[in-house]
């Protein structure tokens, strides 16, 4: 540790952070993790989804508290707009994913942080889900995320932190490469 | 140019080098210095890889006056150009030959047992005791392509950057070239001026000018002191090996190859190649984030070589400092292709090597295969490696990298020889 890093603070706890890497580097059973999430249809189009319980480091896990999602469509789709949209989710996945990331790599770097904002975009063809044009994708044909930030660092250095940020988030992985998603269904 | 023994290739000997390429030859050099006794064993002939295992083009990344073995250095009229691969052999053969290297060719390793207080090497040019062995067989033995490959359809023809030779082997039409380091980008070069258009998928790479200021890149490289940067002094030794090489050309006239070079004939660049679905390939959405990267380390190395220039105030550094235009990234990359409309024939996977260790009987590799050692020093009494990427310095998988790495190791080649000798001798003094 630098004596830097001994007066700047984000919050991060990045001494344990690169502890849980050099323990996973030489255990990666331990590294295998299952996120989980639960939901219950509540009519319409609403739905509430529950995160509670997560497995890692070889063993069941648990939040400090059960988190309840509610998603619905607005009303201009007639729906009752009891929650955000499901890909708003992911918009909040993506902006937690990728500031937490900055906050980490800020710290390790020895960066203080003294705001951070961002403004997500996504754009997105109804076409597409409404089965209207074949060529047209469901999904989001583009996302944008534009970051505010105020720190003590050059502007390279805040555009570095962001790229390795980026570099090394799940969310953005997520969204940016396919993965492998598998529904099964049971009659109960 | 190889000596053969007058006795039979076999026998017991203090050392084994395995590989009679730029390493194994340093190191024999400083084992013939310290009066060790060694043989080295090529599977093939002297500088087997470069001669067979490169595309007809190629020419080193790094300049002629920059090739060097320990007591060889270039001599000809061009130090500024770069070497051809028959121009490389013939380097590397001639300094086998001064150097005396008691090389024996065509005698394939097929295993190395431990076999105490050694190593039993066996080859197909006869079987070895030896107490000590150093692994100097390349770290660019087998192409390393990734498991999505397999979902190519079936009508398309895969080659690897080891199988490629030239643009006329390949089929008329689109081409898609899939890795974004020297290799990759000279390969979308070559054959996108050949008449085939080619898609180029682009991971994580290192981006740098040719030239910069007046001379060229690894002129700076060398003086600000990257190039000899040691592994034990960098945050994450592990990254730094993973890097994947800059993309640089050695052409005549030098030329800086990058990405917005490739855009301008005509290449089409996307992100990496995350997977093959149903015969399309889907690439990544990171592109935007990877070039930005790239350019931001391009920057910093830039910054650091205009802060040694202002140090040193050279005058003979006449070109003022220069920033280059930032990667164009298409508004809307392309996500996906189809690989079965027929507009690609060929897909060329440039996605790195990786050494072969098939041979190699010692439990030395991780559960990735990678050989387990420290600057070189193998995780085994008296095996070392050498020419992996960052083995103890940011130069040693490159020619000139050689020599430094190899004077260290056999350096510790010498005191494991003489401390495990003493202990032996002390054994027997001692009657155990």
């Amino acid at each position: 540790m630098s004596t830097q890093e001994a007066f700047i603070d984000n919050g991060v706890n990045v001494g344990a952070l690169l502890g849980a890497r050099e323990a996973l580097t030489t255990a990666p059973e331990a590294a295998q993790f299952r996120w989980r999430a639960t939901s219950e249809w509540a009519g319409g189009t609403h739905t509430r989804s529950v995160v509670d319980k997560f497995f890692g480091l070889g063993q069941d896990q648990q939040h400090r508290q059960a988190f309840l999602y509610d998603t619905d469509h607005p009303e201009i789709f007639a729906s009752e707009d009891k929650g955000s949209t499901p890909v708003e989710f992911v918009l909040v996945g993506l902006a937690g994913c990728l500031t937490a990331g900055i906050a980490a790599v800020a710290q390790n770097r020895g960066i203080q942080l003294r705001s951070v904002s961002a403004t997500l975009e996504a754009d997105m063809d109804l076409q597409g889900i409404l089965g209207i044009d074949s060529d047209v994708r469901n999904g989001f044909s583009s996302v944008k995320v534009d970051y505010r930030i105020d720190a003590e660092a050059s502007r390279e250095e805040i555009a570095a932190i962001v790229a390795q940020s980026q570099k090394r988030s799940a969310v953005f992985d997520i969204i940016s490469n396919p993965t492998d998603v598998h529904v099964t269904v049971s009659k109960r | 140019m190889s000596r053969r023994r007058s006795n039979p290739p076999s026998g017991r000997v203090d050392v084994i080098i395995i590989g009679a390429g730029q390493s194994g030859l340093a190191m024999s050099h400083f084992l013939s210095a310290r009066a060790i006794e060694h043989v080295v064993l090529e599977r093939g002939e002297i500088a087997n890889s470069w001669q067979h295992e490169r595309w007809d083009s190629l020419r080193l990344l790094t300049p002629n006056w920059q090739s060097s073995l320990p007591g060889y250095h270039y001599s000809g009229a061009d130090p500024d150009g770069f070497m051809s691969m028959p121009e490389v052999v013939d380097f590397i053969r001639g300094y086998a030959t001064v150097s005396r290297a008691p090389v024996i060719t065509g005698a394939r390793v097929s295993s190395v047992q431990a076999c105490e207080p050694g190593y039993r090497v066996v080859s197909s040019h006869g079987e070895w005791r030896t107490r000590a062995v150093v692994v100097a067989s390349g770290a660019f033995s087998t192409p390393a392509v990734p498991a999505i490959s397999a979902a190519t359809p079936a009508d398309i023809v895969q080659l690897t950057a080891r199988d490629y030779r030239n643009p006329g082997q390949l089929a008329e039409g689109g081409v898609l070239v899939v890795g974004s380091s020297a290799s990759g980008l000279q390969l979308a070069h070559e054959i996108q001026l050949s008449g085939r258009p080619v898609t180029l998928a682009v991971g994580e790479h290192v981006r740098m000018p040719r030239v910069y200021r007046g001379m060229d890149i690894q002129h700076w490289m060398h003086v600000v002191g990257l190039l000899d940067e040691q592994y034990d002094a960098v945050d994450d030794i592990g990254r730094a090996r993973r890097v994947p090489s800059p993309q640089l050309i050695g052409s005549s006239p030098r030329m800086t190859l990058d990405l917005n070079a490739l855009q301008q004939i005509g290449v089409r660049v996307v992100g990496r190649l995350a997977a093959i679905r149903d015969g399309n390939a889907q690439f990544s959405g990171s592109l935007r984030n990877v070039c930005m990267l790239a350019d931001l380390k391009m920057n910093r190395l830039l910054e650091r070589i205009d802060a040694w220039v202002n140090r040193a105030a050279d005058p003979a550094v006449a070109v003022p400092a220069e920033r280059f235009a930032p990667t164009i990234v298409s508004a809307a990359p392309r996500l996906g292709l189809d690989l079965k409309s027929g507009e690609i024939r060929t897909v060329i996977w440039a996605t790195g090597f990786h050494p072969d260790y098939s041979w190699l009987k010692v439990p030395v590799l991780d559960h990735k295969g990678r050989i387990r050692h420290t600057g070189g020093v193998v995780d085994a009494p008296g095996m070392v490696v050498l020419g992996l990427p960052y083995l103890r310095r940011r130069k040693s998988s490159y020619l000139h990298g050689a020599e430094d790495d190899a004077r260290d190791l056999s350096n510790y080649l010498a005191f494991y020889l003489d401390s495990t000798a003493s202990r032996a001798h002390i054994r027997r003094a001692v009657g155990q």
